[in-house]
């Protein structure tokens, strides 16, 4: 019953947005669930990289022989000088190798 | 007929065995693209029917392709999500939002949605398509989002023209372009926000819209509630979401996201040989000539004898004059049936009857546009993987 009653106010809640006056709209995103491999320095790219967006944007890249070091010192570098990522120097060898080791 | 260009993988049964199931939002499904690594979640969204999840922060849902065989309008649940920065705007009160035209006019304006709404409203039938729809597919394979091919979608917007509000608010002489924010930004304030920018004489055309219906709805929130901009044949990066800021400038915007990146080579078919890098770079703009076939999928096995192929086609904003389909590889080619015209800027769906006797085909669809331009039958390549448009093939086999 109670189950009843909450899709009840759900549906009232998704007809709401679709009326003029509409009532502040409140979205809900599903928890984020995509991770890093487990790796050497993985917790310096975890401080590094998560501010600003999830560990897909990662693992969904190309593989192979023309995505290691190159490339990947090729998307730090651009996180740094042109989305403005504040990575210490002393941290981008460490990311490039994680990124490089497990991707 | 019912396979599927992804093949969706039933992993449910094994999440709910462990007990993580129905109140994950993640995780039911996946899906993979036909290309290596390809292999993503299916998602679910409020508002979105499933979806292939290409990020989560900030959101990227792509099209599940089956849904572009259910029709020439792609469901608002169905419509594919693409933002940069990761402040997204979940919390949206439509009674305050305002709309601030500002920069070289005569009247600086703050317009509320009730404002925009009173004017008088148009609706137009337009493709809106990523610039990075298909790059999974480029080779060699380049960074950026690994699409397939289901980052687009046709709707029908409603909402004013944008010539109207620049009227209203009068553009000074002298103005050169307009620039276009919206209510997402960066997380911090080192990263460039999105800002885009038309010239102002395609910003003043009348087609240029201030969309805030979408196929009769208000648009979803991750679609730009409650006010996004329609630039129809352009590629999706100019359609600004949740945009509340639209200023007139004298000059040529140099912003990162205009300046920087959403560049195409400045070369013949805006291509250069692949692996190299241009000389020189343009803004991107209007979409290439594309078709698909949606109703058989790759790998598919059918029945031989008489099946009806179908699909889609669209281009830049000319309008689609043929589509023709080979089922030997590309040697012959017949014409199809086009479907019914929406406008020159919507999808146009096409059927073919064709004979299949047992054995292996290769199916190709190639559209040609009212301006003349046709799909290559090689890919032309481009550092950004942007405006693929080589003829598409299907490899079926009848039996």
């Amino acid at each position: 019953m109670q189950h009843r009653i909450f899709l009840a106010l759900i549906s009232a809640a998704s007809l709401g947005l679709a009326t003029v006056h509409a009532a502040p709209v409140s979205y809900k995103v599903p928890d984020e669930t995509a991770a890093f491999k487990p790796g050497a320095n993985l917790d310096t790219v975890q401080n590094n990289c998560t501010a600003c967006h999830s560990a897909d944007y990662i693992k969904t890249q190309p593989r192979g022989e023309k995505f290691k070091k190159d490339f990947w010192a090729a998307e730090v570098t651009k996180m740094i000088k042109v989305y403005g990522a504040p990575i210490e120097d002393a941290d981008v060898g460490k990311i490039v190798d994680y990124l490089t080791a497990n991707y | 007929m019912l396979d599927r260009r992804e093949w969706m993988k039933r992993a449910g049964m094994a999440a709910l065995a462990t007990g993580l199931a129905s109140q994950r939002a993640f995780a039911l499904d996946s899906a993979t693209l036909p290309f290596d690594n390809g292999e993503r979640p299916l998602v679910r969204y409020p508002q979105k029917r499933p979806m292939i999840g290409q990020t989560e922060r900030p959101p990227q849902l792509e099209t599940p392709f089956s849904i572009f065989n259910d029709g020439p309008i792609t469901p608002n649940n169905a419509f594919f999500v693409r933002y940069h920065l990761a402040d997204v705007p979940y919390d949206i009160d439509p009674d305050k939002f305002t709309l601030e035209v500002k920069g070289k006019v005569d009247r600086p304006l703050k317009l509320s949605l009730k404002d925009i709404r009173k004017l008088k409203a148009v609706e137009l039938v337009a493709v809106n398509q990523c610039s990075g729809n298909s790059r999974g597919f480029s080779n060699p394979r380049v960074a950026g989002g690994q699409l397939g091919n289901g980052a687009m979608g046709n709707a029908r917007w409603r909402g004013v023209p944008l010539k109207a509000v620049l009227d209203m608010a009068g553009v000074q002489s002298g103005a050169r372009q307009v620039t276009f924010n919206g209510m997402d930004g960066p997380v911090s304030d080192k990263t460039p926000d999105f800002v885009k920018a038309l010239d102002i004489d395609h910003a003043s055309d009348g087609e240029v819209m201030l969309a805030y219906g979408m196929n009769g709805e208000d648009l979803p929130v991750l679609n730009g509630f409650p006010l996004r901009l329609v630039v129809p044949g352009y590629y999706g990066t100019y359609w600004v979401k949740h945009l509340n800021e639209i200023t007139v400038i004298d000059n040529v915007f140099d912003g990162f996201w205009m300046k920087s990146a959403y560049r195409i080579p400045d070369t013949p078919n805006n291509s250069v040989e692949p692996g190299t890098a241009p000389r020189a770079t343009i803004p991107i703009n209007r979409f290439t000539v594309r078709s698909f076939i949606t109703n058989v999928s790759d790998g598919a096995r059918l029945k031989s004898g008489s099946t009806t192929l179908k699909g889609i086609a669209f281009d830049g904003g000319k309008g689609i004059k043929e589509v023709a389909v080979s089922t030997d590889g590309g040697k012959t080619w017949t014409a199809a049936k086009l479907g019914r015209d929406l406008g020159k800027y919507s999808f146009r769906e096409w059927k073919l009857p064709v004979k299949l006797t047992a054995g292996a085909y290769e199916l190709k669809v190639r559209a040609t546009s009212n301006g003349g331009e046709v799909q290559p039958m090689t890919p032309f390549w481009n550092p950004a993987g942007y405006l693929r448009n080589v003829v598409e093939t299907v490899r079926v086999t009848a039996a």
